[in-house]
This record gives C-alpha cells, sequence and structure tokens, in this order.
C-alpha cells in the first residue's frame, strides 16, 4: 500500500485505512480522521471497562442491590483495602506456589509425552484415548478424592492444578510436531542425522508456536487448578480465603479475593508472552513483534 | 570410478503406492535410464507423472517396488552424503539467519558448525550473490532470493549431485527466468551432476543437456532427448530455431497421444 495516509500507521490491516484509500479528496481530511481512529483504538479498551465499572456502580446504588448479592466496585475495593497486605500476599504466595508447580510439572510431563505421542504411531493410539479419558473426567469432582489419597500436603494440590493445566499443552505440541513441513523432514533424514536431532533441531523449534499459545492458555487453568485444589482442602490461598469469606457472607471480601486472582491470572499470561517475545520473536506474527 | 559409468543409474525401476481401494496406485513403470558426471538433465511431465517420486528414489527417502535404481554403481539403500536437494519451496528455518539456514546441513548432521564451514558458507552466499543478506532473517527475503539461499544450503556440504524439485515454479515468471541464469552461473562455477524436474519446457531446454521426457501416469520415459543447444546460454538462445524446434517437438510429444495410459 503506497498511499500517504499509511506512514502514520502502524498496521497495514486497519480497515480505516482502506476506508481513507477509497476516498478521493486528500490526505487533509485522511490525516484528521486517522488521528480519532488511532485516539479512539487506544482508549476505546479502557473506556469501556471503566463505562462498565460505572454502570455496575450506579446499578448497585440506585436499585439499593445487598452487597451479599452483588457488591458495588466501591465496595469491593473498600474490602480490599481492608485486608491487610501481609495477609493477601500469604494467600498469594500460597496459591501463586502451587499454580507454578503444578504449571511446570504439566510443561516437563507434557512435551516429551508430545514428542512421544507425535513420533510414535503405536504409542499415540495406546496413549490418546487414555488422554482424552483423562481430560473427560471432571478434575472438579475428582479433586476431593485426590486430596483423600494424596493427603494433606501441596502434593494433591500440584497434582489437581497440572490435571487441569496439562492437556492443552499435549495436543498444542503434539500438533506443531506435525506441522512441520515435510521437505524439512525429508531434508533431515537425507543428511541423515537421526531422529533426536530430527525433533530437537527441525520438529521441537517449528512447534513452538503451538507451544507457547498452550503455554499462555494453560496459565490461567493452573490459576483455576490451584484454586479448584484449594476449595478443596487449604488453610491458606485465595481459593480458601474466597470460600472462607463467602462461607462469612463477606461477599466483597471474596469479590476482592477474585480481583487478586484476576490480575495473577492476567500477570502470568503476560509473562508468558513477554518470555516468547524474548526468545523465539520469530514465531510471532509480524505485528505483535 | 571409471569415467565412462554412470551417476546415476535407473534399471527397470517401477514404483507403486497402496491406493485407497486397496489398488496399488502406480507412480513410475520400467525407467531405465543414466545421468553422467557433471552431466545436467531435465526431468519434464505433467504434473503427477511421478517426477517428484523419481528424486525422492535418488535421494534415497524411498525404495523402489522393483528394478534398482544406483550412484556410482552402488544400490541406493538409503540417504547419501553425495547428495544435495532443492526443493520447490526454500523451506528455510524462520528462526535462523541467512547464514544459520546455510550451514543448517553441518549443525544437523554433525551437532556443530566449524569455521571453515561458516566460511564456505559465506562463499557460497557469495556465489548465489547474497553476500550482504548474511545476517537477514528468511522473512525479509523474496521468494527467489528464498530459494538463492536453499541452494547455498544444498551446496554446503559439496554434494556431486544436485537434486532440483521444481524449484523455480514458485516464483513470478520474471524471477524464474533470471533464476534458470543464476542457476548456469552457479553450475558453472561448481560444475555437479544435477537433476532438475520441471513441468516447464522452456526451462528444460534452457538448462539441460538432456531432457527425459516422461508420460502421464504411470511415469515412464517417453523419450530422452540431446540438447544440442551451444553453451554458455543466455537470452539469445531463447531466440534461436532450434530452441523452438526442440520445444515444439516436445509438445507434440506430450499432447499428440491421450492422457489416458
Amino acid at each position: 500500500m503506497n498511499s500517504p495516509t499509511t506512514s502514520g500507521a502502524s498496521c497495514s490491516v486497519d480497515p480505516w485505512q482502506r476506508e481513507a484509500e477509497l476516498a478521493d479528496d486528500a490526505p487533509v481530511k485522511l490525516v484528521k480522521h486517522s488521528r480519532l481512529v488511532l485516539l479512539l483504538d487506544r482508549f476505546a479498551p479502557p473506556l469501556a471497562f471503566a463505562a462498565l465499572l460505572l454502570v455496575w456502580e450506579a446499578v448497585a446504588r440506585l436499585f439499593g442491590i445487598p452487597s451479599f448479592l452483588l457488591p458495588a466496585p466501591s465496595a469491593i475495593v473498600q474490602a480490599l483495602l481492608a485486608t491487610p497486605l501481609p495477609v493477601w500476599l500469604g494467600h498469594i504466595w500460597a496459591t501463586l506456589r502451587v499454580a507454578l508447580m503444578g504449571y511446570a510439572l504439566a510443561i516437563l510431563v507434557s512435551v516429551p509425552l508430545a514428542v512421544g505421542l507425535a513420533s510414535s504411531r503405536l504409542l499415540s493410539r495406546t496413549l490418546y484415548p487414555m488422554l482424552v479419558v483423562v481430560q473427560s473426567t471432571p478434575v472438579v469432582a475428582v479433586a476431593p478424592i485426590i486430596v483423600v489419597t494424596l493427603g494433606a500436603s501441596d502434593l494433591p494440590r500440584v497434582v489437581i492444578t497440572f490435571l487441569i493445566a496439562f492437556f492443552p499443552i499435549v495436543v498444542s505440541t503434539v500438533t506443531g510436531l506435525l506441522a512441520t513441513p515435510d521437505e524439512l523432514v525429508e531434508l533431515s533424514r537425507s543428511l541423515r542425522a537421526g531422529r533426536t536431532r530430527a525433533i530437537l533441531h527441525v520438529r521441537l523449534p517449528f512447534a513452538l508456536p503451538y507451544l507457547f499459545s498452550a503455554l499462555k492458555i494453560s496459565t490461567t487453568l493452573a490459576v483455576v487448578g490451584a484454586v479448584v485444589a484449594e476449595f478443596v482442602a487449604a488453610e491458606k490461598g485465595l481459593g480458601f480465603f474466597i470460600a472462607f469469606s463467602t462461607s462469612f457472607f463477606k461477599i466483597p471480601q471474596a469479590f476482592a479475593g477474585l480481583v487478586v486472582l484476576v490480575a495473577i491470572s492476567l500477570i502470568l499470561f503476560r509473562l508468558v508472552g513477554l518470555a516468547q517475545k524474548v526468545l523465539a520473536p520469530w514465531s510471532l506474527p509480524k505485528s505483535e513483534r | 570410478m571409471p569415467l565412462d559409468q554412470p551417476v546415476i543409474r535407473f534399471t527397470d525401476v517401477g514404483q507403486s503406492f497402496p491406493g485407497g481401494d486397496g489398488k496399488p496406485i502406480v507412480a513410475l513403470d520400467d525407467l531405465s535410464f543414466g545421468i553422467g558426471r557433471h552431466e545436467f538433465v531435465a526431468v519434464l511431465g505433467p504434473s503427477g507423472c511421478g517426477k517428484s517420486t523419481l528424486l525422492r528414489l535418488i535421494a534415497g527417502l524411498i525404495r523402489a517396488t522393483s528394478g534398482k535404481v544406483e550412484i556410482f554403481g552402488q544400490e541406493v539403500t538409503e540417504p547419501r552424503d553425495e547428495i544435495g536437494i532443492v526443493f520447490q519451496k526454500p523451506t528455510l528455518l524462520p528462526w535462523f539467519d541467512v547464514l544459520g539456514n546455510v550451514t543448517f546441513p553441518m549443525r544437523h548432521k554433525y551437532g556443530f558448525v566449524s569455521e571453515v564451514e561458516r566460511q564456505r558458507a559465506r562463499e557460497l552466499l557469495a556465489l548465489v550473490g547474497l553476500s550482504d543478506f548474511a545476517a537477514r532473517r528468511p522473512e525479509e527475503l523474496s521468494g527467489g532470493m528464498q530459494q538463492r539461499v536453499a541452494i547455498a544450503r544444498a551446496l554446503l556440504l559439496d554434494p556431486d549431485i544436485l537434486l532440483m524439485d521444481e524449484p523455480f515454479s514458485a516464483l513470478d515468471a520474471l524471477t524464474r527466468d533470471e533464476m534458470s541464469f543464476e542457476l548456469l552461473r552457479i553450475w558453472t562455477e561448481r560444475p555437479k551432476t544435477v537433476l532438475f524436474i520441471t513441468h516447464s519446457i522452456p526451462e528444460a531446454l534452457l538448462l539441460a543437456d538432456r531432457v527425459i521426457v516422461m508420460t502421464p501416469r504411470p511415469g515412464r520415459v517417453r523419450e530422452v532427448l540431446q540438447v544440442p543447444l551451444p553453451r554458455p546460454r543466455s537470452m539469445k538462445t531463447l531466440e534461436e530455431p532450434a530452441f523452438h524446434e526442440l520445444a515444439n517437438h516436445i509438445r507434440g510429444e506430450l499432447f499428440s497421444r491421450p492422457v489416458a495410459a
């Protein structure tokens, strides 16, 4: 695209740009138009979010909804501030520790498992149905059993987190490993480099974009897993905090715990994105580098 | 090795694959020919005549159902070191720069890249006209440039035989002509036995010493044609009457009979 208006734009797929090219009269008007759109583009998401909070607050106040049904945002913020920081940090650390350990275990198990499934038809035919059965089992329902079996420690919680987080990593990595272009597999074979190198040098790098997509999804799942585990059995952690607050009808406080959980999930998600940017920028689409 | 012995020899080679309905699909049938040292041979045929199968047989990536494929008098049973391959698509590795892609065969085969090979890779990049692009990423290069990198990559381990599977067919027409002359120049500077698969008659005639014309499925040799056009060939070659005669002759061969086997 050679339009004079493209210089200010960062991305060539913006719909306004095509519109701009279609207009007959000249850059001046177009630049104005684009500036407005750019501003809107940047500020629309936070504005929409703020508007949502305002509507929520207004509805809660106007209709006098009791805080144990739906607390207003202001009440949630109050509850957030009312709980002392060390208490928060204690709960956050408990949840984060379980989530990260389960997440790490999921990666350590899933990637080698995916390599095995992708390279052996026999293994794939044998294990895949089992994996699907495990995945189809509602982990929330199994969680109490796991806690009873594995006793009161971090172990059952880590296992529950693992069970919730691992499947997308396996499936995505297998897809990525199998998406390697045939020619490269043939190039590898023609060099007689061996299966190990074919996997390390060609297939695994090619699977990285898929792996990172799954790793992003699994951050959220890992937090879900940790919270589920804490609902079942824990005396610390944000899941425990929410369950505890709810049982005492301290709903704003439960919502405050929820806000913290969302923040943790977002940060972990962003961290994985950042890791991808630093470690394998080529695996991202050009617009996201 | 005696000089008169063919580098590549096919003896009654047949290749069939299991078909969907249980009946085998015959891709190649009764193929016999030889290719001499430093000869440039083009294999020309319509889509689906088993040209790529033929290339993969020489590369040792598949084994013939019947007959014998030999390289330097030895039957091909697995991939060999004497062979470099250029595929239809450049298939470069997006996580390496251009130099990393050219040295990839070394890294992949031996696990490390020596300084000697790195220097060799730089020379090869100069040979294909990409000296200034060693540190670029593949995606920053045009299709033609990417295919030049693929050619340099195929030459890294100094193979005696270069197998090219329609390497320019994904390029635009102008780049394609340019690349043909580039390939001739590279071949003159680094003589190799080249097997060049194509479905373009002008391309085959411009490049090759001999053209093997194949029939549609099952692929058989319809004719082996000497190309007596003088070298070095250039744009002028395309205007020679002999060039047109040969082209018309091949067209006649390919279209004179019904397509059914």
